[in-house]
């Protein structure tokens, strides 16, 4: 059974944002709201600084807070990737899965519910990948079974120095930044 | 030094998380107002008492049903996606306590209706004789174990909810603390003993009343330090979100109203009515009250804006 996530390098994305518009274009995300975002990190004293840019989104997390505390079931882990999902019919909005979430990666629809990253399931059941790594200029974001070895992004895991965010939450994110 | 740019502009999520507003405190307050008023009623059941003496214990339940429903009321305002409220009670999500809060508040209208019904005179019930007949029985001696022996564990489990739905949510390390539970369960002991202390009738029950509020204002200061104490010594992270209420923007509020008005002066006005030095005063346990609602709208506010640090 795959185990989907992402690997993105941060060496080669520019902050371009391509792949925050075309999130917003392919999942048709309300005005005023993104599933993903670029964050900007400089760190260090002058003149030692280091900038680095981050394509974030829902890290679709191995131990996901946002699914245990859901009171209905909405949030779930879809065996098809073990991708975390929003099943919109049940949820109630009650807003426990955004408190919970140490990423920030979710928030209400105007139309009530919890929305979120898909990794645009709809287009990986079709072969296609994910929107935003699809228009990636840079190609600096794979999306790929990380169960499978021989994957692109198990194998970009295995040979370069990655990070992931916030690893002290204890939620192990599936989305791997390549230093 | 870190520098931390985002584009990311989510309603209620940045520039720090703030999803629940008045309604959740105003809800966690209620809860555990009910949750101890329906502990104190257990007890109060349990009291001997001559034929025809009354008990405070008799207008809790009464009272309860009015709170709990305006609880749930503010809890429902709370909901975005409102017309599924329903979806609640179609599962039980074993890891949520969310959910086993939604099933416990189930339980607790059935008992106090139970025990507001088992209050009732005959003379009220005249014109509904089976009614009358069912609540003869819930007054027998073996109904009135069991429903004060209901009243206590489902006050326990509402009251301990109410402070584990918070600290569940491991993402806000003002929350990642087990005594939150017990604390708001304190807290509602306390409140519920400060109201019951005004309603009741009788003045040794109003005594008995004053001595458990100071024993529950006692513990709750307890269960305070504990909770800061666990907060500094956990972690980085945890003692960053401690110094929210030791240096950061809820001090003030959080010792003043929470510690300050809703604890330490109650707590002396109330010892030296125990004492007999100054009459019985509604001000005292009109603190409490405030300084129970103070501290959920303190740690409901101040844990959003709790976050893990970056990397």
């Amino acid at each position: 059974m795959a185990r989907f996530g992402m690997v993105i390098d941060t060496k080669r994305c520019v902050g371009c944002m391509d792949c925050v518009v075309a999130c917003k274009t392919e999942n048709d995300v309300p005005d005023g709201h993104c599933r993903d975002w670029i964050s900007q990190r400089l760190q260090g004293e002058m003149p030692d600084l280091r900038l680095t840019i981050t394509s974030e989104r829902c890290n679709h997390c191995d131990s996901p807070p946002c699914v245990t505390c859901c009171p209905t079931g909405a949030s779930h882990v879809q065996d098809f990737g073990k991708v975390v999902l929003v099943d919109h019919g049940k949820c109630i909005g009650c807003k426990a899965c955004l408190a919970a979430c140490p990423y920030g990666a979710r928030f209400i629809h105007p139309e009530g519910y919890a929305d979120k990253c898909t990794f645009c399931m709809h287009r990986v059941e079709r072969g296609q990948m994910p929107a935003c790594v699809d228009v990636c200029p840079t190609r600096c974001m794979h999306f790929g079974d990380l169960d499978d070895p021989e994957s692109e992004v198990s194998r970009l895991i295995a040979t370069r120095r990655h990070f992931v965010l916030k690893p002290d939450a204890g939620t192990r994110p599936r989305i791997f930044y390549l230093e | 030094m870190i520098e931390l740019l985002t584009t990311r502009h989510n309603p209620m999520v940045d520039p720090t998380l703030h999803v629940w507003e008045w309604q959740i405190p105003v809800y966690l307050f209620l809860g555990g107002w009910v949750a101890g008023s329906m502990v104190l009623t257990g007890y109060l059941q349990r009291q001997a008492r001559a034929p025809g003496q009354s008990s405070v214990g008799d207008r809790l339940p009464w009272i309860g049903l009015v709170l709990i429903s305006l609880g749930m009321g503010a809890l429902f305002l709370d909901l975005e996606h409102k017309l599924y409220v329903w979806r609640m009670y179609l599962t039980l999500q074993p890891l949520s306590p969310m959910s086993w809060g939604g099933w416990i508040l189930l339980l607790v209208y059935p008992v106090l209706a139970l025990g507001a019904l088992a209050t009732l005179a005959d003379g009220w019930l005249d014109r509904w004789p089976a009614i009358a007949a069912f609540a003869r029985q819930l007054q027998s001696h073996t109904a009135t174990r069991w429903l004060s022996l209901a009243n206590i564990v489902v006050g326990i489990a509402l009251g301990i909810y109410t402070g584990i739905l918070l600290s569940s949510l491991g993402a806000r390390p003002l929350w990642a603390s087990a005594v939150l539970g017990p604390l708001f369960l304190v807290s509602g002991l306390s409140a519920g003993a400060a109201f019951a202390h005004v309603i009741a009738p009788d003045h040794r029950e109003q005594e008995q009343l004053l001595r458990f509020d100071n024993l529950f204002l006692m513990t709750e200061l307890g269960l305070i330090a504990l909770f800061l104490i666990g907060l500094l010594t956990v972690g980085a992270v945890h003692a960053q979100a401690a110094q929210l209420l030791l240096g950061g923007p809820f001090t003030a509020v959080f010792w003043v109203l929470v510690v300050g008005l809703g604890i330490l002066l109650p707590l002396a006005i109330q010892s030296l009515m125990v004492a007999g030095r100054i009459p019985h005063t509604i001000v005292a346990p009109l603190l409490v009250l405030l300084g129970g609602l103070a501290l959920r709208f303190v740690i409901v506010y101040a844990g959003q804006h709790s976050e893990w640090i970056s990397l």
